[in-house]
């Protein structure tokens, strides 16, 4: 091929030397302390100084709290999903799948529910994974363990309840999650539910471990972190605004414990009416956190707000359909009813000792 | 040359499989884009992540989406493989 040579100075550029990105990653992390340490100032000024809101009014209230918590969010947002992609560009879907492979019970569910909060994962690819993992001789009950706690513990989450509610119920939340995962796929493998998935998926002979992959270099590490940022963070700020928006309008006018009669400790059906109500529903953390600040702010019970949290991230409709491609109904019914009734259980069980 | 992008049609697949075209398109050489949307396809090329891409049957990408520049010397540096 003649030409090929001639492209190929065109095309490829000069990779930037190491050096000249850690330059540029430590100016950038100097550059985000200094703007997060002065948000608190510059909220005031923009509420009484930029817009004129005499302080103390409900309306410079409302408006405060909204010019204070979307950049607030949202910095925490890059600088959270950056080290993450950092952390996930070590672990590749294939690398976890090795991991997983013929592990034993117990300690499988356990591994996989933590590999699944680390490896790159995306919702659309569920079913080749599910292939790929059974295929490889990861058990079932472990694939599903790794396809629970995959998208329902994530950096998102964490950061919107850390920013919103407060760190401890985020902290709950990631190990409500963990275990929620970690015993649901462990009761799938013990029910020996593998005749049903379809037959097909054990014929497939993949072309294995198509190439390894990439050796991702210091460089493309960087790179690979702030192309996280750029999708997740380009994904969701829009739901944060509109959540934060929504939220900024209850704190100023929806009385307090205008919601505990229904969502209350006391209303002890709450809490597998929220999982009901959350399992067809479909929304990324994102959407859902402010929503949880707001039942939080107007008396539900945490138990009860954060089943359904679990309930509407975890299991859905469009998940559902998509699995049915290589599981057979009564697994999927299985699959759904066993984290339904474990999210029920972790609800009762905050509303209980919180 | 045969350009593959494996995907079910999520939104990240559909901007990688642009990019591929337009990459084959400014490079102005002779190449199929195929595009693999079923899932048990997809499987068996051993994709866990998509979107992925392979150049001849060659798995060059996965788990990314790639912007026009990058598809176009993947595409050349495949080509200085052969």
């Amino acid at each position: 091929m003649a030409e090929s040579g001639t492209l190929d100075s065109d095309v490829r550029s000069e990779p930037r030397p190491w050096r000249v990105r850690a330059l540029a990653l430590v100016a950038a992390l100097g550059a985000w302390w200094l703007v997060y340490t002065h948000l608190v100032g510059f909220a005031r000024w923009l509420t009484s100084t930029a817009f004129g809101l005499t302080e103390g009014t409900r309306m410079a209230g409302a408006v405060e709290f909204f010019v204070f918590e979307v950049p607030k969010v949202i910095l925490l947002l890059v600088l959270v999903v950056f080290g993450v992609g950092i952390v996930r560009s070590f672990f590749t879907p294939e690398r976890t799948r090795s991991l997983l492979a013929g592990r034993l019970e117990v300690v499988g569910n356990v591994l996989a529910a933590g590999l699944g909060v680390v490896t790159p994962f995306c919702s659309c690819s569920a079913v080749p994974l599910f292939i790929g993992f059974v295929e490889a001789g990861v058990p079932l009950g472990v694939t599903f363990s790794f396809l629970i706690a995959a998208p329902m513990v994530n950096e998102v989450a964490v950061v919107l309840l850390c920013g919103l509610v407060g760190w401890r119920v985020a902290a709950l939340y990631v190990a409500a999650g963990l275990s929620v995962a970690i015993v649901s796929g462990w009761t799938i493998g013990r029910l020996k539910l593998e005749r049903h998935v379809e037959g097909w998926v054990y014929e497939i002979r993949s072309a294995g471990d198509a190439g390894d992959g990439q050796q991702l270099t210091f460089a493309g590490r960087i790179d690979y972190g702030l192309e996280q940022v750029r999708t997740i963070v380009g994904k969701v700020w829009p739901f944060i605004v509109a959540g934060i928006a929504v939220g900024a309008g209850i704190h100023g006018y929806v009385p307090e414990g205008a919601l505990a009669s229904v969502m209350g400790k006391g209303a002890w059906w709450s809490v597998p009416a929220a999982v009901v109500l959350g399992v067809p529903m479909y929304s990324n953390a994102a959407g859902i956190v402010p929503v949880i600040q707001a039942l939080l702010g107007k008396g539900a019970a945490l138990g009860t707000a954060l089943a359904f949290m679990m309930s509407v991230i975890a299991l859905s409709l469009p998940e559902m359909i998509i699995l049915r491609k290589v599981l057979k109904p009564r697994l999927i019914g299985a699959f759904v009813a066993i984290v339904a009734f474990g999210i029920a259980v972790v609800g009762f069980l905050f509303n209980a000792i919180m | 040359m045969k350009v593959t992008v494996y995907g079910p049609g999520c939104a990240n697949c559909t901007k990688l499989e642009a990019a591929a075209r337009e990459a084959v398109k400014q490079l102005g050489i002779e190449a199929e884009v195929t595009k693999v949307t079923d899932v048990a396809e997809i499987a068996k090329a051993g994709v866990l992540l998509t979107p992925a891409l392979a150049i001849d049957g060659q798995m060059v990408l996965r788990g990314k989406v790639a912007d026009v520049s990058e598809v176009m010397s993947l595409i050349t540096s495949a080509m200085d493989g052969s």
